[in-house]
């Protein structure tokens, strides 16, 4: 579901969405059903019901969605988290069981490249579930985010975690963003 | 016991396993946002692992469905909580400094409020 | 199995101690909201575990509220610690 995006550039906060989403009242209606544990039609339409409730007493400031959703993206996206979480919850058990002193620790700033509320949402959501990244503080106006990083050891390694932050968007962006966002992307990736 | 049991039993295993090193590095860790990162550890891929384990033992849909509900909300909640934490105690200046080697935020926030 | 749950059990036991040890030591509000969560991560491994061992699901709806829960609180607390004077020390 797309929205008109003219007004809506980062910077300034959108006002409210009033009417129905019909994503938003699908979503709350499955949470719902599972919630109960078991398809039924009373299920199905107490929850719609309540998920209207909800929608029309708590709007939400609008996401915009012009993007679509490419299979092979999301399925490298979804692969790859898994895998990292994997590696960096390792890591992390390894930190906290090695005898001696501690590694050192850096917060480091990453200017994402794209600029969509969407994208650094779901960057920031999915590099704070890996252990070994935390995201401190957010910069929604030049979509910048400031991590913190466990473990490292030297400038190269800031460097490393730097990379993996911008490498993670760039999953996000690959499995969402449609043509003419993915093309604005990486072409702003080149001057970097 | 079948395939089932044995798969269900090494995810139970590992993620118990994760909750309790977690748990050292919560002691062992020197500072606040050290520790968060250990206590990232048990509240995804520990209880991930726990939920599989769970749903292959009792293998009944409604069951899993209830367990894919709090995985979700999981997932879904606790990188927010994690940057709520974490933001409070950097704003507040709960972070050791000596225990950093770089530190791109504070001449930020400087900057910010001199404008 | 039974076994392995009272190795897992075991486990959980002494991260629950360890957990609780960080709670009471602080020394800062948030370390204690840090140890509240794993402390809520331990008690939904334990349900589990209790869950995976007598084959029932009566449990389960009391881990989701613990997943909802948890979140809550520690939000609330973050936002406290952010406004409230230096009463804490950190």
């Amino acid at each position: 579901m797309s929205t008109d995006t003219s007004n809506d550039l980062p910077g300034d906060v959108p006002s409210r969405r009033t009417g129905v989403q019909w994503p938003m009242l699908i979503g709350l209606t499955v949470v719902w059903v599972l919630l109960w544990g078991g398809l039924s039609v009373a299920n199905v339409v107490s929850g719609l019901v309540v998920a209207v409730i909800v929608t029309l007493v708590f709007p939400l400031p609008p996401i915009v969605f012009g993007g679509r959703l490419r299979v092979r993206g999301l399925a490298v996206l979804i692969g790859r988290f898994v895998v990292e979480l994997m590696v960096a919850s390792v890591q992390v058990a390894g930190q906290a069981l090695r005898l001696g002193r501690q590694p050192l620790n850096a917060v480091i700033e990453v200017d994402l490249r794209s600029h969509s509320d969407l994208y650094l949402t779901l960057t920031a959501e999915l590099l704070s579930l890996v252990p070994g990244s935390l995201v401190v503080e957010v910069r929604r106006s030049t979509s910048t985010l400031f991590l913190h990083v466990l473990g490292v050891r030297n400038e190269a390694d800031v460097e490393e975690a730097r990379r993996r932050a911008l490498l993670q968007e760039e999953r996000v962006m690959r499995a969402l963003a449609s043509d003419e966002e993915l093309a604005a992307y990486l072409s702003e990736g080149v001057g970097r | 016991m079948n395939w089932f049991d044995i798969v269900s039993a090494a995810c139970l295993l590992a993620g118990c396993a994760l909750s309790l090193i977690a748990a050292i590095g919560l002691i062992r860790f020197p500072d606040l946002l050290s520790r968060m990162h250990a206590g990232t550890k048990p509240q995804v891929l520990g209880l991930l692992f726990i939920l599989v384990g769970v749903g292959l033992r009792l293998r009944d849909w409604s069951d899993v469905g209830m367990l894919l509900a709090v995985a979700m909300f999981q997932l879904m909640t606790a990188p927010v909580a994690a940057h709520m934490v974490g933001r409070a105690a950097y704003r507040r200046g709960a972070v050791r400094r000596d225990t950093l080697l770089v530190d791109e935020l504070t001449p930020a926030l400087e900057a910010e409020n001199r404008d | 199995m039974t076994v392995v749950i009272w190795v897992c059990a075991a486990m959980l036991s002494i991260a629950a101690v360890l957990v609780l040890t960080r709670m009471a030591v602080g020394p800062t509000m948030l370390n204690r909201v840090v140890a509240m969560d794993v402390l809520i991560a331990i008690v939904v491994a334990g349900l589990g575990l209790e869950a995976a061992l007598n084959r029932h699901a009566t449990t389960l709806p009391i881990l989701v509220v613990l997943s909802l829960v948890g979140f809550v609180g520690s939000v609330s607390v973050a936002r406290f610690a952010t406004h409230d004077d230096k009463g804490e020390g950190s």
